[in-house]
């Protein structure tokens, strides 16, 4: 079974994001960055099926120069090749991005494509999708459960209030949901061997833009809170506020 | 909240790029495993063995060991792994500080090619746990003074005498324990069952609640021919294991120290007295400011000396600089920080007092700060003190 895996850099959930002195990108100075995590669990449940039946995973990381560290860590946790799609553009539509991608995956070989359902940055959702479009290919997104024997797959979707199973023939397209797989750490071994895989490059297109970011802007600072009374007598202000102002109630 | 590692002189960029994932991975392995858990177990006075396969997974126990499926990790990496840990624990390093340094690295050095095929395989993977027997109820500092005795008789040794403070020894597979044959002090390993052979737990302790500690007592204990370690013979063997585990022990320290600030610089921020920060108090700055530069000050020693090692200038002088550096000053961190979390750092909602109870026997083990001040007097002096 061979996968391929697309994986994003993107700042650390923990971090504190900082709006840049252009007003529509993020500051990276100091900035800490991770394998986008639904990706890095599309990733894990790729090693386990290589591990259960063989074949191959390799990643494919459209991103800065930098991001070759989080590409580092995809191949100690067990990928076995990457492609670096190099990148120096901040922000880029979803249709555009999708276009690399698939221009970049057209032309290989593979049985299985899998993307996280988004990224947690940009939440677009959109990605795994147009790619199984442009290629022409099925996709299940949201997948809980994915396993793959003769040419097919069978996987578990998320759905309002249940689940949805569903067989699909391979080669296919899935977006990983939570509950994919829990990403292991990487062993020292994993490390170590890191860095004899290869990491093929190649440079993004710089195309015109379908969508530009005017501005980037940090959520309003959260104001004091008021105390409107005490006791059993403030409760029906308190309500009163909750309803009329708040408008919560 | 997420640690945040001080790294004040910015000692980032002179690791490796694998230095610096080893470090990171063991880091978020710590925050998720390590960190929620561990104030529970230091309470009971238990040890999270339910982590020693992850340990084990992530390659962790004798990672500096090379061959024998073990990675062969560099002084460095090998150094930020027991920093990370210790951030945690000081327990949870000393496991791995025994298991890698005190037993792994000894089978390896001077062990027979069966003894290493035997044990470092199934150590590296936890499924056999180790521990060091020197130190005596009476000879702790002054461990050419053992009683413990080896007498050979045909084809075996006769084991008798006693061994305390023993990491894990309740719980080893195997003991390497020290005893005196023939006038010489010889290494022995001494297998879990092995009649005559016991290990009782040492409780009612105030430091390393989360850390087995034992006593091995050897009463007419046959240890087969095999089981000596045949590459080394006098009080040089256990010296130099200690001084491999010394080394980890000064990374390890200055974890805990870095754990203490991080929490201490927090809470300072976060607390208001006075209707103002703590932080904003220049009593408590002064303290702030004293701790990042004693943790700074380590932190450089500490990778100079990985470094030293890597071309076999680590020497045992050095390792006891580091380590007697790291202890001393990361229990003064630890109480420092102690006292700047007020009422609340007694608790066991935080994690500065347990750092702090740790370290007193960190800076204890493996020599004494005082012992180790003395060996650097002896290194400057030629002339030996304590004899």
């Amino acid at each position: 079974m061979d996968i391929i895996v697309c994986m994003k850099r993107v700042p650390d959930s923990a971090a504190r994001i900082q709006i840049g002195g252009d007003g529509r990108s993020i500051d990276s100075a100091g900035l800490e960055h991770i394998i986008s995590p639904y990706d890095e669990m599309a990733l894990e449940r790729a090693l386990q099926i290589k591990e259960e039946q063989g074949g191959t995973v390799t990643v494919v990381c459209l991103g800065a120069a930098e991001a070759a560290k989080e590409i580092r860590q995809a191949l100690a946790m067990g990928a076995d090749q990457a492609l670096h799609i190099k990148s120096d553009v901040g922000y880029r539509d979803p249709l555009t991005t999708a276009r690399i991608l698939a221009d970049h995956l057209k032309g290989r070989t593979f049985d299985m494509l899998l993307f996280g359902k988004q990224s947690i940055d940009a939440d677009n959702s959109a990605i795994g999708v147009m790619v199984a479009t442009l290629l022409d290919l099925p996709a299940v997104s949201l997948v809980t459960k994915l396993d793959a024997a003769d040419g097919k797959a069978t996987v578990e979707r998320e759905a309002e209030a249940g689940a949805e199973v569903i067989e699909v023939a391979l080669p296919a397209v899935f977006t990983a949901q939570r509950g994919l797989a829990e990403p292991r750490y990487p062993s020292i071994k994993g490390i170590m061997q890191a860095k004899k895989k290869p990491i093929e490059e190649a440079q993004a297109p710089e195309e015109a833009a379908l969508i530009t970011l005017e501005a980037l802007e940090p959520p309003p600072a959260r104001t004091g809170g008021r105390i409107v009374g005490e006791g059993v007598e403030a409760v029906p202000e308190l309500v009163r506020l909750l309803r009329s102002e708040a408008k919560v109630l | 909240m997420s640690y945040e590692a001080p790294d004040f002189y910015d000692l980032d960029h002179l690791l490796t790029e694998d230095e610096r994932l080893i470090r990171d991975t063991v880091r978020d392995w710590v925050s998720e495993k390590i960190v929620p858990v561990i104030g529970d177990h230091y309470l009971k006075g238990t040890f999270p063995d339910d982590l020693i396969p992850e340990m084990a997974e992530m390659g962790l126990l004798g990672a500096s060991i090379d061959g024998y499926g073990c990675p062969g990790l560099g002084p460095v990496a090998y150094g930020l792994i027991l920093q990370e840990l210790e951030r945690g624990d000081s327990g949870v390093r000393s496991f791995v500080s025994v298991q890698g340094s005190l037993v792994m690295w000894p089978i390896l050095a001077f062990g027979s090619e069966a003894q290493k095929e035997r044990w470092l395989p199934a150590m590296h993977k936890g499924e056999a746990i180790g521990c060091f027997g020197l130190t005596e109820p009476d000879h702790g500092s002054d461990p050419g003074g053992m009683e413990t005795k080896a007498v050979k008789k045909g084809d075996h040794y006769i084991l008798n005498g006693a061994k305390m403070w023993i990491t894990k020894g309740s719980v080893a597979d195997v003991a390497l324990v020290w005893a005196r044959c023939d006038g010489k002090i010889r290494g022995f390993l001494v297998e879990k069952g092995t009649p005559g052979f016991s290990a009782p737990l040492m409780r009612k302790k105030f430091s390393l609640r989360a850390s087995v500690t034992s006593e091995l007592i050897l009463q007419d204990v046959e240890v087969p021919e095999d089981n000596v370690l045949p590459g080394v013979e006098g009080l040089k063997g256990p010296l130099e294991c200690l001084s491999q585990a010394r080394y980890g022990i000064a990374w390890g320290a200055c974890g805990a120290a870095m754990a203490c600030f991080d929490e201490a610089r927090r809470y300072t921020l976060s607390r208001t007295q006075f209707d103002r920060p703590l932080a904003s108090f220049q009593l408590v700055q002064r303290k702030l400011a004293e701790t990042l530069t004693e943790i700074t000050k380590m932190q450089v020693l500490n990778l100079h000396l990985g470094r030293l090692k890597e071309r076999d200038a680590g020497t045992s002088a050095r390792v006891s600089m580091a380590k007697r550096n790291a202890c001393g000053k990361a229990l003064e961190i630890a109480r420092t920080c102690r006292d700047m979390l007020g009422a609340n750092g007694i608790t066991a909602e935080y994690q500065v007092m347990r750092h702090m109870c740790n370290l007193e026997s960190v800076n204890t083990y493996e020599g004494t700060h005082d012992i180790h001040t003395l060996m650097l007097g002896h290194e400057i002096t030629g002339i030996q003190a304590f004899r």
